[in-house]
């Protein structure tokens, strides 16, 4: 009886108590993609939340263009429904020139900033400022199988060229058996085939635009390097390639049907079977330069100005990007599963080192690839495998389109390269690059 | 004519029954008709079936060349499970696709029956101009909405998303309402007045009464509608209110394999709303075909 008299009280109490403590919690929302790396992160949840108990985190996980269409319209309206976005290298720059990103030019000393790796952490900053923090970082590199190349008495050399690559695929492609000669991006998409052709037109020698942003996609440069993508993976690729992205690729190479795969490094960690040796690891082919030959992207953390939670976020996103937390992912699940591409101390750690065989070629091809200077001839822009200006991707996706045309055999490479030069330099003129 | 003769089970000839050939010819049109509608139904269900089925695959069986052979394993839903709290989207997808049916049928039913009775000679462009709202792609106003919703903070709402969803489904809402609505004697709501009753009471007790079916298949037509909107559920949620739409969309991915673990999402998406249809589908054909014979 006495219980049920004050029963209101005690509630109310408990109630203002609740409502006290829900006043001093931060509640953050994290839009990310639905990566390995970032699920992984999201696993983690309880250890940041343990540490900060201030701090909830609320997660938003979407396919990658989803996230970038939605991310992008709550960002150019100040919506202000996200406190840390997952951008890459792509979108850092032109959002932190519109000042939609706030500066992270005061992280603790703790957070090591000199450990980043020098060519990730120029790719995120805008004026010698970083406006996003690495989560994980990826090149470019060749994949083969190993057990097929001593077969046929060939040794891989330290830089393999398309021209060999391409004698390679011929002397191994079995299609009765269902070994291809070599598996590439087909699909069409400014992140899917043309992040391929783009290194591949830098390392033949082309560029996006000259130095007064005249497109350059009709030179010979181009004509030869999608020429030779569109004829290497006819006559030596698996069937359907058109339609094959990363996923398609890895399935397929993982199946053991392309004698050669060249992609993301991030696939290494995801193909890779201790138990079996037969990959081997390759940097990415060149051809006239070494320039470019190799892409660079980064997924990083930034913290949009319209957030309201700035503080509780950077203590979020310094988190997520530290050698401490490198740490807990080795420590909860294994050195394999660690985010590459981002910190030094990862690739000297000898747990790691031994975890991951293919670490120096992840970190070579990295270090190696250089945004403001990835083309033969001078570029006004950034970017390896794509050019860091807004019309970009809608550009990137247009040519992408004309280039598996190309390949599917609905038009001509000529036809193709033309059609797009047209369409870039009508965008260009729309877009005031051009008169 | 012949005369067929079949066995009967003790062994003796026993005489069929005779059958003329209009019989024979309308058994055969009704058998290949019976074969063209299980063809259809196949082939409309087949990508669900397919979905359910690859569930229940590992992810690289799920990649693999389509089979049918595989070891049934529960992993992907365990793994689904683990990542995202299903019972908050599903409830969300509750709240907004019968609270959007709900405040669309409030809507609806006196702006149909005023249309349906009380014609003007605007009345059909009116109709006409509603279901034009529907022909503009929702990207195209996806910016201003963006900025009304976040200036009067329903951004990441179900308030937010009823109201869109209720506008989205309204012209479809009033359409089919306006058809029934049509259809119905305008002699029984005369009786009616005739006895006294007011407008209000003419809705209540003789109108919707009478075409209750009606009203039940649009209601339902705008859950499923509701349900499996996609493009605002994902543009205008993020945590809070995201519905089960966003919750398939968390799935997918440009990197790593996904298939498996998408399917498995998808079938706990549409499970409710299958569930739903299917205990629903008597009211839904007979609102349906409402009217249609006379």
């Amino acid at each position: 009886m006495r219980v049920i008299r004050h029963l209101p009280l005690t509630t109310l109490t408990a109630a203002i108590a609740f409502a006290g403590q829900a006043q001093a919690q931060t509640e953050i929302t994290v839009g990310t993609v639905n990566n390995n790396d970032m699920v992984i992160m999201q696993s983690l949840t309880d250890a940041f939340e343990q540490a900060h108990p201030d701090i909830t985190l609320d997660w938003v996980v979407l396919e990658e263009n989803v996230l970038r269409q939605r991310l992008t319209t709550d960002i150019a309206t100040q919506g202000g429904q996200f406190d840390v976005m997952t951008i890459g290298t792509y979108e850092v720059p032109i959002w932190a020139e519109q000042d939609w990103l706030t500066p992270l030019d005061d992280l603790p000393a703790d957070y090591q900033i000199d450990d980043l790796l020098q060519s990730v952490r120029k790719g995120l900053s805008y004026d010698g400022t970083l406006h996003a923090l690495p989560f994980y970082a990826e090149s470019s590199m060749m994949f083969y199988r190993q057990d097929l190349f001593s077969d046929a008495g060939i040794t891989m050399p330290e830089q393999p060229t398309w021209q060999q690559v391409r004698d390679w695929a011929e002397q191994l492609h079995d299609p009765a058996n269902e070994t291809y000669g070599i598996c590439l991006r087909g699909k069409p998409g400014w992140g899917e085939n043309m992040a391929l052709v783009s290194t591949m037109v830098n390392t033949f020698g082309g560029r996006w635009f000259d130095m007064d942003w005249n497109p350059q996609i009709d030179s010979p440069a181009w004509q030869e390097a999608v020429g030779f993508y569109v004829d290497l993976l006819n006559n030596y690729g698996p069937p359907g390639a058109s339609s094959n992205g990363f996923n398609e690729n890895q399935a397929l190479f993982s199946r053991g049907n392309c004698a050669m795969w060249v992609d993301a490094t991030s696939a290494a960690g995801r193909i890779f079977d201790p138990s079996q040796s037969q990959l081997g690891f390759a940097p990415a082919p060149i051809a006239e330069t070494p320039k470019g030959s190799h892409w660079l992207w980064s997924w990083a953390l930034a913290i949009p100005a319209s957030s309201d939670s700035k503080d509780a976020a950077r203590e979020f996103v310094t988190w997520a990007t530290s050698q401490e937390y490198v740490e807990l992912v080795a420590k909860e699940k294994g050195w394999a599963s660690v985010p590459p591409g981002t910190r030094v101390s990862t690739y000297e750690n000898p747990h790691y080192q031994e975890a991951a065989p293919f670490a120096d070629f992840v970190l070579n091809a990295i270090q190696g690839a250089d945004p403001t200077d990835s083309t033969l001839e001078p570029s006004p822009y950034v970017g390896v495998q794509f050019v860091g200006i807004p019309e970009f991707q809608s550009i990137g996706t247009q040519v992408g389109q004309m280039v598996a045309a190309a390949l599917t055999g609905e038009t001509s490479v000529e036809q193709a390269l033309q059609a797009a030069q047209r369409a870039t330099e009508r965008t260009m003129q729309r877009a005031g690059y051009l008169d | 004519m012949t005369t067929a003769r079949t066995k009967s089970l003790s062994g003796a000839a026993v005489p069929a029954v005779q059958r003329s050939p209009l019989t024979d010819a309308l058994l055969n049109r009704r058998l290949w008709l019976t074969v063209l509608g299980w063809t259809v139904a196949v082939l409309i269900f087949f990508p669900i079936f397919w979905m359910v089925l690859t569930g229940f695959k590992t992810e690289t069986e799920a990649i693999a060349e389509p089979s049918l052979i595989f070891s049934p394993t529960l992993e992907s839903y365990a793994e689904v499970q683990q990542r995202a709290g299903y019972a908050k989207f599903a409830l969300n997808s509750v709240v907004v696709a019968f609270g959007s049916t709900l405040l669309a049928l409030l809507i609806a039913i006196p702006a149909a029956y005023s249309m349906a009775f009380l014609p003007t000679k605007r009345t059909k462009g009116t109709l006409l101009w509603m279901l034009s709202t529907k022909m503009l792609p929702p990207v195209g106003v996806l910016v201003p909405i963006y900025l009304l919703f976040r200036d009067t903070g329903l951004l990441d709402t179900r308030t937010g998303l009823i109201i869109v969803y209720t506008l989205m489904n309204l012209p479809i809402v009033v359409w089919m309402l306006y058809t029934f609505f049509k259809d119905m004697p305008k002699d029984i709501l005369e009786a009616g007045r005739m006895d006294g009753a007011s407008t209000l009471q003419e809705v209540l007790y003789l109108l919707l009464p009478l075409t209750l079916p009606g009203i039940a298949s649009t209601g339902l037509l705008s859950v499923i509608l509701s349900w499996n909107e996609a493009f605002w559920s994902l543009n205008l949620t993020s945590s809070n209110a995201a519905p089960l739409t966003a919750y398939i969309a968390s799935f997918s991915s440009p990197e790593g394999l996904f298939w498996a673990k998408l399917s498995a999402a998808s079938t706990m998406a549409i499970a409710p709303i299958l569930v739903f249809g299917w205990l629903t589908q008597k009211q839904m054909v007979r609102g349906l075909t409402f009217g249609a014979v006379k």
